[in-house]
């Protein structure tokens, strides 16, 4: 699996997108695009609306306005396992694994939506249901290897460290094989050693799967290193757009970070 | 460790020591504790049976459902009547399908509407279920009490004459139904855990989101699962029928299984099978053998353990140990 990085032709458009709760407004308005096989971050400070808009790509938050074109399809509203049938897996901020199972059963749960077996089949694990479940348990553990999880395969996932239960939750999201892996901050809580390891992966991931990332991040020196382009938030408004140098030497960013008199 | 587990850890001795006691204080002869414990594990296994649907539900949707005991008198009725007309397994195939479609009716017109919404409002709906079913049972399959023969014999059976004195006596029917339930019971646990199915469900039980946001559709699950509870209910149902009739107080029983589930844990399926064993043995014994000693040492009329014990056990274990016996202990983060 040689992919040459190259990046294409936008695979998500998101345009004026509009949320509010009650009175609240997450997001005002924000248009951007992501290409295919890129890395693009969204960063802005506390409450500046970034996980509110991983929600709405993911389809667990409805926009009140706006569209969100995916793969050529425009759409106002879908539910997150649409969304994850059609190629958007995600991660969580606080981690939403499936604690009382074991690193592999989690993996595998990511493999259900292509299991076409039916009930009884799978009941008797005969013919069709026992190949694919072999299928299926290969691929988790290209991904095992992958993540360098093997040693934790049978483990219930709550009696692991942090950092690893991070990894975890990336690997069952890559075990859809998205087209597009929303990560929502990869990197929060960690230390630095386990910050640099979550890096090579999301990198490595971009790199040899040529699956596109969008990601979340406070931490805005670990974004600028591995993105290609970033979008910065604020207040739910976009206020910035283009390459990390770009971003970084902005006065509105910079405003919107140490803070300025408006 | 030890010291905070204490109250935990006498309770349990309590709990053994009184299990014991007949028989180590020679107050009954072997063969007859042994039978009255027998006769505990074959009520504790309809109990289980009940808890289990209780569990199983409250473990994926996180719904208390409060109408399990009224499904086992609606698949019971159904097979009673339906036996009537066609040998009762065929009978037994179409309950089935009509707690399937059943279970599919429920989360259409009951649970979607009602997702995200409190657990208080959701308790409701199933508490109106409950009495839809028992009213909708008697409407359509009648009121009376009806028989449920599965064509094995009822008469007891004398065993192990050689080891005990006196023998024990066996009811063949008994014995069928308990390692029916008991294999029932193994076969779904290999589902959980071996299955993608059994996968998708444990995984909707521990997170929501998590599972939506990996395609898990939650409705499918939720059909499933309230199936799978039926289709127990439905055993529970024939078995019961089949030993003491298919009546109304059939729908009662799901009330012994609230005991079950607080001592086994709501969210454990082992604890739901050795809740309802240890409830139904220790019910018994203390109808039996505890009734005469409270006869005599405060001049009582004895009697009626049976209908207390489960529930003062159960509040003994709320003081406790409150997630019960297997039950995950909920720790919140501050």
């Amino acid at each position: 699996m040689q992919h040459a990085r190259r990046i294409g032709e936008p695979i998500l458009t998101v345009e004026g997108v509009s949320l509010s709760f009650g009175g609240v407004r997450a997001l005002q308005n924000v248009s951007f695009d992501v290409r295919e096989h890129e890395i693009r971050a969204i960063i802005g400070p506390n409450g500046a609306g970034k996980s509110s808009m991983l929600n709405v790509i993911n389809g667990v938050y409805h926009p009140q306005d706006g569209r969100i074109t995916f793969a050529g399809k425009v759409r106002h509203q879908v539910d997150p396992h649409e969304a994850a049938e059609r190629g958007i897996a995600r991660t969580f901020q606080s981690l939403a694994l499936f604690k009382g199972m074991s690193v592999l059963d989690n993996i595998m749960t990511g493999r259900n939506l292509k299991m076409r077996a039916n009930l009884l089949l799978q009941a008797l694990r005969i013919g069709p249901a026992l190949r694919e479940e072999i299928e299926h348990r290969a691929v988790v553990e290209r991904i095992i290897d992958f993540l360098e999880i093997q040693a934790h395969r049978k483990t219930p996932v709550g009696r692991l460290p942090y950092g690893l239960q991070k990894r975890v939750d990336l690997a069952r999201a890559l075990a859809l094989e998205p087209r597009v892996l929303l990560l929502d901050e990869p990197m929060a809580g960690m230390n630095l050693e386990e910050k640099q390891d979550m890096c090579r992966f999301i990198l490595d991931v971009n790199d040899q799967f040529g699956t596109t990332i969008v990601l979340i991040e406070h931490d805005m020196s670990v974004v600028m290193d591995i993105s290609d382009r970033v979008v910065v938030l604020d207040y739910g408004r976009k206020i910035a757009d283009g390459t990390p140098d770009a971003v970084r030497a902005d006065q509105a960013v910079i405003d919107a970070y140490l803070g300025v008199s408006h | 460790m030890l010291k905070r587990n204490w109250p935990v850890a006498a309770l349990i001795a309590l709990l053994v020591a009184g299990l014991v006691a007949p028989l180590a204080t020679g107050a009954s002869p072997a063969g007859f504790y042994v039978e009255v414990v027998l006769g505990g594990l074959m009520a504790g296994v309809l109990y289980s049976l009940v808890a289990l649907g209780f569990v199983l539900i409250f473990k994926a949707s996180g719904v208390f459902n409060f109408a399990q005991g009224a499904m086992v008198l609606f698949a019971a009725l159904s097979v009673a009547r339906m036996a009537e007309v066609m040998p009762w397994w065929l009978a037994a195939l179409l309950a089935v399908a009509i707690m399937v479609a059943l279970a599919w009716l429920i989360e259409r017109l009951v649970l979607r509407p009602l997702v995200n919404q409190e657990a208080i409002a959701l308790l409701m709906a199933t508490l109106g279920v409950t009495y839809f079913l028992d009213g909708f049972g008697q409407t359509v399959w009648g009121s009376d009490i009806y028989e449920i023969n599965l064509g094995i014999a009822k008469e007891p059976v004398m065993v192990l004459d050689r080891l005990f004195q006196g023998g024990i006596l066996v009811n063949k029917e008994d014995f069928v139904a308990a390692v029916a339930a008991a294999a029932l019971v193994a076969g779904l646990a290999l589902f959980f855990q071996k299955t993608p199915t059994g996968r998708a469900l444990r995984a909707v039980a521990d997170d929501h989101q998590a599972a939506q946001s990996i395609g898990i559709p939650l409705n499918r699950i939720w059909v499933i699962v309230w199936s799978v509870a039926g289709v127990v209910a439905l055993v529970a149902g024939v078995i019961w029928g089949a030993k003491l009739g298919v009546q109304f107080s059939i729908s009662q029983v799901a009330l012994k299984a609230l005991p079950v589930v607080i001592l086994g844990g709501f969210t454990s399926v082992p604890g739901a099978i050795v809740g309802g064993l240890i409830i139904g043995v220790g019910e018994k014994l203390a109808e039996v053998f505890l009734g005469p000693v409270l006869v005599k040492a405060f001049d009582l009329a004895g009697g009626g353990i049976e209908n207390w014990f489960a529930y003062m056990l159960a509040l003994l274990f709320l003081l406790v140990r409150p997630e019960g016996l297997f039950g995950e202990k909920h720790i919140d983060r501050v």
